[in-house]
């Protein structure tokens, strides 16, 4: 699989990844080789086999009650934003 | 320090031979010290650790006791800690002070343990070579030019030149045993589920847990009783007794302790790749375990060649998924002057996250994309199965699986920079265990052309007391987790 300079834009794009100029070529080579290395999973032989997406099979996700149990920490979390306003994140207008 | 482990140091403290305050004290000024040198840590807690210090002398003069009450040790800095810099080696997070503490923390601060910093870390744990930090670079106490392996590079260099004697890592492909190897010092991973995720910065979650780096088994024992158990906030922690891991240790004087244990020699790790130097290593001192009563087989898992590969696809795809949160909006790099919001993601994330992990996410979005997904995502989770399957068949021959943790031994800082696919391999003998979820240790056993060498056991799902038992009769018989390198600056 080899990819091109197209193609590395658009998963920079779907990835919400800005690239400087000069990353672009350095990312067509590497993810080229990257996904021709993976490519050999290709030939195994995995039959009927169930991918597995968890390492302790037969382990459930526990689901907890739907209760309350947090406090309120909003101004706490908030000292890490990088712009706030009356308790509020602000980001640039999304509507007009 | 005359102290050579955290047990002696604990024993030391309890027995009222040294204070908190004086190890802690000695434990900074060695970190100071060293820090131009190695560049082990992120952040040092000097005020923080010197007042805990102090608590922790009154409580023992108070009679009160904790497994590692008063005792100096290091986080790496993907745990979260509260009112600290937590940056996960990240620009990103390089204005991230915590508002809680992982559960790992909390614990070891239940058990009395001093956090005297934060460890160095490849950038978002993707790397093995700790030069992917925002940071720089950690380097080798052995040999300054050379990498300590990462991603808990950090953690393994301060444990190595006896700045603490003990630090929490993570291992997600390899990463507390490839640095452990190769800065000569007992790393253990345990299985997945039984330390808790919880405040530990998500790399790829089906594979990450939360571990340490030691002098010595007995030690990674004395902590592990420390850090595991079921937390209800990790939904993949796992509700199981924590057995007495420190109770599990050989104590007795028994010529062959080992008398009955099935050693499996993984036969693909011997294939081809292995320096001989290292594989000559690795055959003596399985030759010491047949000489304390284990026998040795040769087991082939035909599948484990594709762990690599397996790996560079499932560890990226979560990773996408997990660094999606990362937007610039409520924590973390924000983009000066965005034009909008797309803008704002786009220069956040683009500023703020290092070219590896940018290369790791883009991998990741690429192979969950529409068209892409079964080619390559569900593939390698099939892959994956079939892994799980061949180890699960070799646990019913062999006890424990066992071999060497790197293929080489450290080597030059820029040597492996340039193409990410040679810096990959390096984790090949380690990820098998992390894609099957199994606890695997590496323990020091001698050294090539000066450098350390590391020896793997991987147990099966649970069986970390068997692991760190023979590790610690090992390490009864030899002394080269003891020996240190030379003191700096030189």
């Amino acid at each position: 699989m080899t990819l091109n300079r197209t193609d590395i834009e658009k998963i920079a794009k779907l990835a919400r990844l800005e690239l400087a100029e000069s990353e672009i070529p350095r990312y067509v080579g590497s993810l080229s080789s990257i996904l021709a290395f993976v490519g050999e999973l290709e030939r195994a032989d995995t039959g009927n086999l169930l991918p597995m997406a968890h390492p302790l099979a037969g382990l459930a996700q526990r689901l907890r009650p739907d209760e309350v149990r947090e406090t309120d920490h909003r101004a706490e979390y908030q000292s890490n934003a990088p712009q706030v306003e009356a308790g509020l994140y602000l980001v640039p207008r999304v509507i007009e | 320090m005359a102290l050579q482990t955290l047990t002696d140091m604990a024993a030391a403290l309890r027995a009222r031979e040294f204070s908190s305050v004086e190890l802690v004290t000695e434990s900074l000024a060695r970190i100071e010290r060293s820090q131009p040198a190695l560049n082990a840590f992120v952040t040092v807690t000097r005020d923080r650790a010197l007042a805990d210090a102090a608590e922790a002398d009154r409580q023992i003069a108070a009679g009160k006791t904790g497994p590692l009450l008063g005792v100096p040790i290091a986080h790496k800095d993907i745990f979260c800690t509260e009112g600290v810099l937590t940056s996960c080696g990240s620009r990103m997070l390089s204005n991230f002070v915590s508002p809680y503490d992982a559960t790992l923390v909390t614990k070891l601060k239940a058990a009395g343990a001093v956090m005297v910093g934060k460890a160095n870390m490849d950038e978002f744990a993707m790397g093995s070579s700790n030069e992917t930090s925002f940071y720089g670079p950690v380097r080798n106490p052995w040999d300054r030019e050379r990498v300590p392996g990462g991603s808990s590079g950090g953690s393994a260099a301060a444990v190595a030149a006896r700045l603490v004697l003990g630090a929490t890592a993570t291992d997600t492909g390899g990463s507390i045993r490839q640095p452990a190897a190769l800065c000569g010092v007992t790393g253990l991973k345990p299985t997945y589920g039984r330390v808790s995720r919880y405040g530990m910065i998500a790399f790829a979650s089906s594979l990450d847990q939360g571990g340490m780096i030691t002098v010595s088994a007995e030690d990674a024992a004395l902590m592990l009783g420390c850090m595991a158990g079921f937390d209800p906030l990790d939904s993949t922690s796992v509700e199981r007794p924590v057995p007495d891991y420190l109770a599990g240790l050989e104590r007795g004087g028994t010529a062959r302790p080992l008398a009955g244990l099935r050693i499996g020699l993984l036969k693909e790790f011997f294939d081809k790749g292995l320096d001989p130097e290292l594989e000559a290593l690795i055959r003596d001192a399985l030759g010491m375990y047949e000489r304390l009563g284990a026998t040795l087989r040769e087991v082939s898992l035909p599948s484990l060649p594709l762990s690599v590969p397996t790996y560079y696809v499932v560890a990226p795809a979560e990773c996408s998924s997990n660094l999606a949160r990362f937007d610039g909006v409520r924590y973390g790099h924000r983009a000066a002057n965005p034009r909008d919001l797309l803008d704002l993601y786009q220069r956040s994330r683009g500023e703020g996250f290092g070219s590896e992990v940018k290369r790791r996410i883009m991998t990741g979005t690429y192979v969950l994309s529409a068209g892409y997904y079964d080619a390559y995502y569900l593939k390698a989770q099939k892959v994956r199965q079939l892994i799980a399957q061949d180890f699960a068949r070799a646990f019913e021959q062999v006890d424990v699986l066992m071999g060497p943790t790197t293929p080489t031994t450290a080597f030059a800082l820029g040597a492996k920079t340039a193409d990410p696919i040679t810096m990959y391999l390096n984790d090949i003998y380690t990820i098998g265990a992390n894609l099957a979820g199994l606890p695997a240790l590496s323990i020091p056993c001698g050294f090539a052309q000066g450098l350390p060498v590391g020896l793997q056991a991987i147990g099966s799902h649970f069986d970390e007391a068997r692991l760190l038992n023979l590790a610690h009769v090992y390490q009864r018989e030899t002394d080269w987790h003891l020996r240190t390198p030379p003191e700096w600056p030189v």
